[in-house]
């Protein structure tokens, strides 16, 4: 078999093109997924027989938390390659997981709260998914602190890489362990949607939803990336053909 | 600071010296080289030591700080001993986590300012049991006053006496694993200045276990009932640090010095 496209993947200029040539096959998908995921949720879902039309939120909430542990799984894999293998494409993927999961974890977070308040009452509860979540925010947020306190960049992929790998292997443990703090004080909450017994015309949606979070993922980290190859490599000769051409 | 270091050094010029001597002319008998790596890491655990029994000042501080920290509760709560005992697995977990992010500091500040780092990385030695050894004499000098002065704060927030053990133990296995994870991330910051809050930020959310289990384990001392199911999963938490701590962090401070 041939390998040469998968070696051509840790060239700079290559990778540079072929996210330019892919990003619309990803970000057309994703906005059809989500509009019609929306169109389903919001109007042809019958509300919840007991939240009402509260239970909407779930359509962008629910996406959110699951990009926000994907993208750090993805990251904390691209540093890891790039730790082993001393890739530099792969840091830049890692560099530019981190804000896109940053902002699906602070999404997640709001509308959690906002969803909390019809719910429970109030925006904030030590749920502990939740707290969990918050977490991870922490997690993203030390991840680019380190990034942005190193001013060498091929130092500050090193030490944010081992940083991923280091917190990728914590998640589980940080997880299990705050699920079991907060089940020694509370029975568990509403939230517990009992999930598999979710109505098809309720379950087509959201599944929907997490498809097109997931493209829009894809189609935003091309984006980043081409950005972080443009800073990176801004010193090499292919630039200037790719600017002026 | 560096000046009295070196006047400390005039006046024993012996031993850290020496030690790190031997710790890099050790490579150069690799006839048997695990032998060789635990004698490094033995002799790299006496010279922290020694170096840090030379500026007792610096020893006693975050003892003072976990004194002062639990000082502030009962201010800024009430002095009702019965409220205070509810309170006391958090100040003393608390107080605990925030020391030894405080010590965290000086665990490998002054020998990467010196070069030391740079000589063990050298040295061909395991830089894995060089991490370890260091990490552990931080905790001897950190982890293990926090736990001895933990009975103390403890029996201060009204505690009673035969909860005092089962606390030291807790907080002494808690520390442990707090010293290993907190060595991680002192190896990500070292050449960054000012890292004080940014060590905080990758390290707090990694200690969030050991904080919950921590505060069980005590929680469950206080009111005299049997602390070993949280106790063994600090002391899983503090195993699971020794095995893959001082790799990360070995990792760490080679990219550090690149």
């Amino acid at each position: 078999m041939n390998w040469s496209w998968f070696h051509r993947l840790a060239s700079p200029p290559h990778v540079y093109a072929l996210a330019a040539r892919l990003t619309p096959w990803f970000a057309w998908p994703a906005a059809l997924c989500i509009l019609a995921g929306l169109w389903g949720g919001l109007v042809l879902a019958p509300p919840d027989y007991q939240q009402g039309d509260g239970f909407r939120i779930l359509y962008v909430h629910a996406p959110s938390a699951w990009m926000s542990l994907m993208v750090y799984v993805t990251m904390a894999v691209s540093a890891a390659v790039g730790l082993i293998w001393r890739i530099k494409v792969a840091h830049a993927v890692a560099a530019s997981c981190a804000p896109i999961g940053a902002s699906f974890t602070f999404a997640a977070l709001v509308t959690g709260a906002l969803w909390g308040q019809p719910m429970w009452g109030t925006y904030w509860e030590w749920d502990p998914r939740l707290t969990s979540e918050l977490v991870l925010l922490f997690l993203y947020l030390g991840y680019m602190g380190l990034r942005a306190g190193i001013e060498d960049t091929q130092r500050a992929d090193r030490a944010s890489a081992v940083l991923a790998v280091v917190g990728v292997v914590n998640v589980p443990i940080i997880h299990y362990s705050v699920t079991w703090w907060n089940s020694l004080h509370q029975a568990p909450s509403v939230m517990r949607l009992a999930k598999p017994a979710m109505p098809l015309p309720m379950l087509v949606p959201l599944l929907l939803m997490l498809l097109g979070f997931t493209l829009f993922f894809v189609a935003l980290l091309l984006v980043r990336l081409r950005g972080e190859v443009l800073a990176r490599e801004r010193a090499a000769s292919w630039i200037r053909e790719v600017v002026s051409a | 600071m560096n000046g009295r270091e070196g006047r400390v050094a005039e006046a024993f010029p012996a031993a850290p010296g020496a030690a790190l001597a031997v710790v890099t002319a050790a490579a150069a008998d690799r006839s048997a080289p695990g032998a060789t790596a635990l004698e490094a890491a033995r002799l790299a655990l006496l010279r922290d030591l020694q170096l840090a029994f030379r500026k007792r000042g610096q020893l006693v501080q975050p003892l003072a700080f976990f004194a002062m920290v639990t000082l502030l509760f009962p201010l800024a709560i009430s002095p009702e001993l019965s409220r205070l005992r509810e309170l006391a697995p958090a100040v003393l977990w608390i107080g605990a986590l925030l020391g030894s992010l405080l010590a965290l500091e000086f665990l490998f500040r002054d020998d990467a300012y010196d070069g030391t780092l740079e000589q063990y990385a050298l040295s061909g030695q395991s830089l894995t049991a060089l991490m370890f050894a260091k990490t552990f004499a931080h905790w001897l000098l950190t982890g293990l006053p926090l736990a001895l002065m933990a009975p103390l704060a403890a029996l201060s927030l009204g505690v009673a006496t035969t909860a005092l053990p089962g606390i030291l133990l807790c907080v002494a296995v808690g520390t442990v694993a707090l010293s290993l994870i907190g060595s991680i991330g002192a190896a990500l910051t070292l050449g960054i200045k000012r890292s004080g809050a940014l060590l905080s930020l990758l390290t707090l959310p990694l200690s969030l276990p050991v904080l919950i289990f921590g505060a069980r384990a005590t929680q469950l001392a206080v009111h005299g009932a049997s602390l070993l199911a949280p106790l063994e999963l600090l002391g899983a938490l503090a195993v699971l640090g020794i095995t893959l701590a001082p790799l990360a962090a070995a990792a760490a401070v080679r990219i550090s010095l690149e």
